[in-house]
Formats: structure tokens, C-alpha cells, sequence
């Protein structure tokens, strides 16, 4: 039996300390995570060259691209939620790609850390909405120009599918990471028991190796492609707050 | 029938929900080829509309891929 799902138990981490106050290897990825952000950012910036080292291209290129991503969505007033959406990109980006390393924990394989980060999401377009548009927002739930005849069915409509949208934004992320990382320790297993039965074996078993490389790859796509889609989901949903509509 | 052949069956089952996002991301996709060989100067503003389609169609084979783990491991 292949035990697919033993990686993603928490276990307390630095010893006696770690165990009083519950600080698992989730929480020390995330203190990891934010000292790498705060690192590159930090560190990438000081120079302040003209013509940017690697470190400095890499600050760059990243705070450019959520910028564009934001701005391109909302639109001018997006500006003000740059930071927010930055900060979740990388925070979710970070996440991602650490888990990739061996024996590594992926944090956002979490449901708790992706719905917590969902849950801000869903406050933070709720309150924005409210305080720009007032009482206003609420039409939100009925299109205008729809059929007055047809409001018992969309009003209903409209507000489940903005009420599921932390469910969906959270699950989507947990589930490509949880996924991901049962795919590859699936094959990772293959290998170790065809690679057990002889000589034979050994040759046989190159074949999920290389599947597991191929998935390695695909896998390093999908950890930027989700927090892509975390951060343009949340630029759509801020549009939405700030134009209803 | 025991219970763990009835759990094979039904982790079977549920993916079989793989079928239609296989079509619904190949359709995405053909529509993203389409549309950049016809206007190539559209593949910026293409790319990100593709590739949020393409998360969303992906999250329901999430969602399916996640029921088959729920009823094998649990």
C-alpha cells in the first residue's frame, strides 16, 4: 500500500520548544517563506543599479509582473491593493516552490492556510465594496437591464456563486498541491517496487523515474500557474468591489 | 461486495468527471490557437483569459480528482 498522504502531517518542529507552543513545519516554511519574500526584496533592492544584477532583475521582474497583473485587471484604483495582491502572490508563490524541494513541506497543501487566505480575500472585496459603493453594492446581485420577472432565480444564483468563491479559490489551490505531490510520491513508489524484484526490475523502473521528472517540471509550472491564478482571481474580484460589474 | 472493492469502484467513478474537462481544456486551448494564428498581435491579451480558463476548467478535475482521494484514504 502506497501511503500517499503521509507527507502532509504536521509534526512540532525545534524540539522541546517547538512542542509547547505547537509550532509545526508548516508555520516554520511559512517564517521561511516571508524571510525569502523580505529577503529579495529587500536585499535585491539596495543597490538600486540602473543596470540590475540577477537579484535586482528578479525584485524587479516580480514586483513588475504583479503590476501589470492588478493594473491590467482593476484598472487605476487598483494601485491601492498592489500591495495586498503582491504580497499574496508571493506569499502563495513561495509556498509552492519550497514544497517542491525534498523533503520539504508544502504549506499551501493545507486547506486551513489556503482558506485563511481565501477568507481575507473574500473580507477585504466585501469591505471594499460596501465602503465605495455604500448600499449600492447590493445590486451587485441583480445585472441590470435582466428581467424583473427573473430576479427570484438569479438574486439566489448570484449569491451562492459569491458566496462560494473563497471555497473555490481555497480548494483549487490545496487540491493542485495536495494532487501534485500524491502524483509524484505514486511514482516515486512505482519505482522502488518494480526496482525490487531483480535486474529485470532496475531496467523497468526507468520508466517511472522518468515519468517522475516530466512530473517535476509539469509541477514547477503548476506552482506558478496557481499563484497566478490566486492573484488574478483576487484582481477580478476587486474589480468587481470597485466597478460592480 | 467488501468494502475495499466498493471504494476502488467508487474513486473510479468519480473521475470519471476527467472526461469532460479534458474536452473543456482542449477546447480552451484549440480556441487560444485559433485565435492567436488568426491575430497574432492578440497573444498578450489572450494569454492570461486562456490561462484563467484553463484554472478554472482545471479546479473541477480537482475537485472529482480530490473526491477519489477522500473515499480511498479515508
Amino acid at each position: 500500500m502506497i501511503d500517499a498522504l503521509h507527507q502532509f502531517e504536521l509534526a512540532p518542529v525545534f524540539g522541546l520548544l517547538g512542542r509547547s507552543v505547537n509550532f509545526s513545519q508548516s508555520a516554520a516554511f511559512m517564517l521561511l517563506a516571508v524571510g525569502l519574500i523580505t529577503f529579495l526584496m529587500l536585499r535585491g533592492m539596495a543597490p538600486r543599479a540602473i543596470i540590475p544584477g540577477r537579484l535586482q532583475a528578479l525584485a524587479e521582474t516580480s514586483y513588475e509582473f504583479v503590476h501589470d497583473l492588478v493594473t491590467g485587471q482593476v484598472g487605476d484604483e487598483g494601485k491601492q491593493f498592489f500591495p495586498f495582491v503582491f504580497s499574496l502572490f508571493m506569499f502563495v508563490l513561495l509556498g509552492n516552490l519550497l514544497g517542491l524541494i525534498p523533503w520539504a513541506f508544502t504549506f499551501t497543501s493545507h486547506i486551513a492556510v489556503t482558506f485563511g487566505l481565501a477568507a481575507i480575500v473574500f473580507v477585504l472585496i466585501t469591505v471594499v465594496g460596501l465602503v465605495i459603493h455604500g448600499t449600492h453594492f447590493f445590486s451587485y446581485f441583480f445585472p441590470e437591464g435582466a428581467p424583473k420577472l427573473l430576479a427570484p432565480l438569479i438574486i439566489p444564483i448570484e449569491i451562492i456563486s459569491y458566496l462560494s468563491r473563497p471555497v473555490s479559490l481555497s480548494v483549487r489551490l490545496f487540491a493542485n498541491m495536495v494532487a501534485g505531490h500524491v502524483m509524484l510520491i505514486v511514482f516515486a513508489s512505482f519505482v522502488v517496487m518494480i526496482g525490487s524484484i531483480g535486474a529485470v526490475g532496475i531496467l523497468g523502473a526507468a520508466l517511472p523515474l522518468a515519468v517522475n521528472v516530466a512530473l517535476y517540471g509539469f509541477e514547477l509550472l503548476v506552482a506558478f500557474l496557481q499563484a497566478y491564478v490566486f492573484a488574478i482571481l483576487t484582481s477580478i474580484y476587486l474589480h468587481d468591489a470597485v466597478h460592480l460589474h | 461486495m467488501d468494502v475495499l472493492a466498493a471504494k476502488a469502484l467508487g474513486a473510479g467513478l468519480a473521475v470519471i468527471a476527467l472526461a469532460g474537462v479534458g474536452i473543456g481544456i482542449g477546447n480552451i486551448f484549440s480556441a487560444m490557437v485559433t485565435s492567436v494564428a488568426r491575430n497574432p498581435g492578440a497573444r498578450d491579451a489572450v494569454f492570461p483569459i486562456g490561462i484563467l480558463g484553463f484554472a478554472l476548467t482545471e479546479a473541477v478535475a480537482l475537485f472529482a480528482l480530490l473526491i477519489a482521494f477522500l473515499i480511498l484514504f479515508t
